[in-house]
């Protein structure tokens, strides 16, 4: 049974047809790509798997279970975390307090306001877990907005992975990555434990032919192809789609 | 080189100690209490200003709340408390303070779901339309109130049934710092509990602060709360120490009084509402005696030179001003001295 | 009960005459100026001067005294407030009250704190009897000014090239921008043209609702309820909530002496819950 599940899955916005009819199987443990041109409705899925946007038609099954209802942090309880394509952190707090912050919710002691946080060694010995295994230990007492772009990429990752995720949508995380912090970026995502499984929207084709298993193509809101990296990098239609139609001819 | 774990570990226990500042700064407070027995009057006004002050610091410096209405729960505490002891209902003033507290939280965790949707304009509306709402209650039903005379006849019981409030306010101060302190300590555990970290999310993220699994609605409902409760404390001291209500605690004049001493003062520290109050009590004395009719002429031109000038100029300057205070702090007690560091991760 | 829908008619349109620049300028410039009633006050006491003290006409000094007040506006917009338009809602607020309590403290110091009366001219004393309903040649007056105002605002904002160049820098700031409109010269003119109508009302409104210095304040609520109401997106949108809250405001005085000043609160209220954006506005695409 896939881990993560969309069936039929539709978004409308009025008249515009953003997602359709879009049917996806994620297998556990998979590091499952979703690629597609501009505009073709990748960030949209993930909005819409995450619970930022209610889907017109169509279910999203985590585990078995029908999560198309839940709000978003209900289904970041039930083991699903996403990265954002813009950075989304916490200005003004450091690495140190994000990741803390993240691990003590996890833990289900976010709502404790009498007890000192970090009282737990537990909470502890997670905090400087993740800051290591995503190499932001030298930068982790500054306040994030005065961080180097791609250390904030990293700590973008941590946050969502102090969440203990079983699925880890990472949207577009090389994205504006200077080619000198690449390398620390890429390394990270493929240390990725194997429990965890992954779905990665990215433009960068090395990236997803070296790290996915599995490969998606959304065009136009609509699934044109599912299938393992080969297949899909020899599938005349998906050459056409990125390089136009002429060429094919 | 200290490991990453012991970091950590050393970071988060050293965050929520007290620094000496801190400790200096309550022993100097319970000091006034014997080295300035004549200013007693003026610095009860200040330390129920402070706490008052405390209770918007907690929404609008913690959870980026912005609100003009905390006089609404300021304001109904007032008028709860002086009813209580008017008409003999609850005699002891511990348990009516208490019982006006619980009151006003109720109000604040009722309204609290009108304050969750919409802009910043939305919520300035409803907060400040709250307030006035109330105040129009209590002008209307002046047979219960006394309207626009205020509410008369109120004799205020000794607290514990042991100290009277006398007429230089001495007991009336005591009385009021102590619930400051009290009050001080619950808001310190809060702010640096995990509920206290994931409300700064909120203010800088609340799409992120979901996305990593925190219930954004119900954590800023139940700060909320409790600032509404903590701004009825201060509404039911001041009806207290003065035993005496009106229909002002409703006002504008108020909740707008409340943010200049937060701008003085600074916000996300915690003491930024204490030491705006006092500031601004002390300048309001001075400056009430050199026009006493058109102080609210100057308060207007500080709040407009203020936001000219640039708030995070003004703020900036706190800050810089509490680094070298830091600074010097260290050098006096010989080891590393944060202020309130929720504001500031120290090292 | 025919007067009360009158009363209540010259009520919303006055109320909407007054608010209609403080609805323009916070769609229009995302500022909250909560200073807004004081331009109403300055309206109000510039035609008390005129009218009592010089002896103008009171027709006269109605537009004179929109003149006057938007000038001032015009003024405190190019020295003051262009400073803020940028800082957070926080920052306005904080600005504007200070401005409000500043022109409070002063209006209290020159002018005195009682109630000023204007000295309506005979002519608008009293009242026509049409079909048994009463109404009263002042407010006959009001609905006149205020109607007549708000057709020419519509077709100013829908026929009139500065119309669409304003209707374009509320919808999109940068893309307006982007066309070579002058944002700053429309904000500039927009702002004044609120405040001259604000102080418009003010004039109007001094013998309906009292003219003291504390009158920006104690008003505040209303305009902001018409705001919230109506939404910022139209003039429509606040014409039609004034004139829903004015006669839901003298209804409710008149039917329900001891709770009437709730039933404004009340609508703001639910419409806050039920709809955040307005009443009438269009969903936004910000």
């Amino acid at each position: 049974m896939p881990i993560l599940e969309t069936i039929g899955l539709e978004k409308r916005f009025g008249g515009i047809v953003a997602t359709h009819d879009v049917s996806l199987a994620v297998e556990k443990g998979a590091r499952h790509a979703l690629i597609g041109p501009n505009g073709a409705g990748k960030t949209t899925i993930i909005n819409l798997l995450t619970g930022v946007l209610k889907p017109t038609a169509g279910s999203i099954m985590l585990d078995g279970r029908d999560i198309t209802a839940l709000v978003p942090h209900e289904r970041v309880r039930l083991g699903m975390a996403r990265t954002f394509q813009i950075n989304q952190l916490f200005a003004d707090l450091t690495p140190r307090e994000s990741i803390g912050l993240a691990v003590s919710e996890r833990l289900g002691t976010g709502g404790d306001w009498w007890r000192l946080l970090g009282r737990k060694s537990a909470v502890t010995g997670e905090i400087a877990e993740i800051i290591e295994r995503f190499r932001i230990a030298d930068v982790m007492h500054e306040r994030t907005a005065i961080l180097p772009y791609g250390k904030q990429r990293l700590l973008e990752i941590a946050l969502a992975f102090a969440c203990r995720p079983h699925v880890l949508l990472l949207d577009e995380p090389a994205a504006g990555v200077p080619e000198a912090e690449r390398h620390e970026l890429l390394a990270t995502i493929a240390a990725l434990p194997d429990e965890v499984t992954v779905l990665l929207i990215e433009h960068d084709m090395d990236l997803v032919f070296s790290f996915a298993d599995r490969i998606s193509v959304l065009v136009n809101g609509g699934l044109l192809l599912d299938g393992a990296p080969e297949e899909v990098a020899h599938d005349p239609r998906v050459k056409a789609v990125y390089l136009g139609e002429e060429l094919d001819a | 080189m200290a490991s990453v774990a012991e970091d950590v570990a050393a970071y988060l226990a050293r965050r929520a100690r007290w620094s000496p500042l801190e400790i200096a700064f309550w022993i100097c407070a319970f000091a006034t209490i014997w080295l300035f027995p004549g200013k007693h009057l003026i610095l009860t006004e200040a330390a129920i200003l402070a706490l008052f002050a405390l209770s918007l610091d907690l929404i609008l410096g913690y959870a980026g709340i912005i609100s003009l209405g905390q006089a609404a729960f300021f304001g109904l505490a007032g008028y709860c408390s002086g009813l209580l002891a008017k008409y003999g209902l609850v005699n002891e003033p511990v348990i009516a303070l208490i019982l006006s507290g619980f009151v006003a939280a109720a109000l604040g965790f009722v309204t609290s779901f009108l304050v969750l949707r919409g802009s910043d304009l939305t919520r300035l509306m409803v907060t400040l339309g709250v307030a006035l709402l109330l105040g129009e209650l209590a002008n209307r039903f002046s047979n219960i109130t006394g309207g626009a005379d205020g509410l008369q006849g109120v004799t205020i019981a000794p607290v514990l049934g042991l100290f009277r409030f006398d007429l230089y306010g001495h007991t009336g101060y005591i009385y009021c710092l102590v619930v400051l302190f009290i009050s001080f300590i619950v808001a310190r555990r809060i702010v640096y509990s995990p509920f206290g970290l994931s409300l700064r999310s909120l203010k800088g993220n609340t799409l992120r602060a979901a996305a990593i699994g925190i219930p954004v609605k119900r954590r800023l409902v139940a700060i909320y709360t409790v600032s509404a409760g903590f701004a009825g404390l201060a509404g039911a001291l001041l009806t207290q120490t003065t035993a005496f209500c009106s229909l002002d605690v409703f006002s504008l004049d108020r909740s707008a009084d409340l943010l200049l001493v937060l701008i003085i003062g600074g916000t996300g520290y915690l003491y930024g509402g204490l030491i705006g109050a006092v500031i601004y009590k002390f300048l309001q004395d001075w400056i009430a005696s050199l026009t006493p009719q058109y102080w609210q002429f100057w308060i207007g031109f500080v709040l407009v030179v203020i936001v000219l000038v640039g708030r995070e100029r003004v703020e900036e300057w706190g800050r810089a001003l509490r680094a070298s205070l830091a600074r010097l702090g260290a050098r006096v007690f010989a080891r590393p001295v944060a202020i309130g560091g929720a504001a500031s991760d120290g090292r | 009960m025919l007067t009360i829908l009158f009363d209540g008619i010259a009520y919303g349109m006055l109320l909407f005459v007054l608010a209609c620049g403080l609805s323009v300028t916070l769609g229009l410039m995302n500022l909250i100026n909560l200073a807004h009633g004081a331009f109403a006050m300055a309206g109000g006491y510039c035609t008390v001067i005129l009218v009592n003290r010089v002896g103008v006409p009171f027709i006269l000094g109605l537009p004179i005294a929109f003149l006057v007040t938007a000038a001032l506006g015009g003024l405190f917009e190019r020295t003051l407030y262009v400073h803020v338009y940028r800082r957070s809602h926080l920052d306005q607020v904080l600005f504007t009250i200070g401005i409000v309590f500043m022109s409070v403290a002063a209006v209290d110091y020159v002018m005195g704190s009682s109630q000023q009366f204007v000295i309506i001219p005979q002519a608008l004393q009293g009242q026509f009897i049409v079909f048994g309903i009463g109404m009263s040649k002042y407010r006959l007056l009001i609905i006149l000014i205020c109607g007549l105002l708000t057709i020419g605002l519509q077709l100013m904002i829908a026929k009139t090239r500065f119309g669409s160049r304003l209707r374009a820098a509320v919808d999109d700031q940068r893309v307006a921008r982007g066309l070579g409109i002058n944002v700053g010269a429309v904000f500039a003119v927009t702002f004044a043209f609120g405040s001259g109508l604000a102080g418009l009302g003010g004039a109007l409104g001094a013998e309906i609702l009292g003219l003291d210095p504390t009158f920006p304040l104690k008003y505040l609520i209303y305009f902001l309820i018409v705001v919230t109401v109506g939404g910022t997106t139209s003039i429509t949108g606040p014409f039609l909530a004034s004139i829903l809250l004015g006669i839901a405001d003298v209804a409710g005085k008149y039917y329900m002496p001891k709770l009437g000043a709730f039933v404004i609160y009340t609508i703001m209220i639910v419409v806050l819950i039920w709809r955040p954006q307005g009443l009438f506005a269009r969903s936004a695409a910000r």
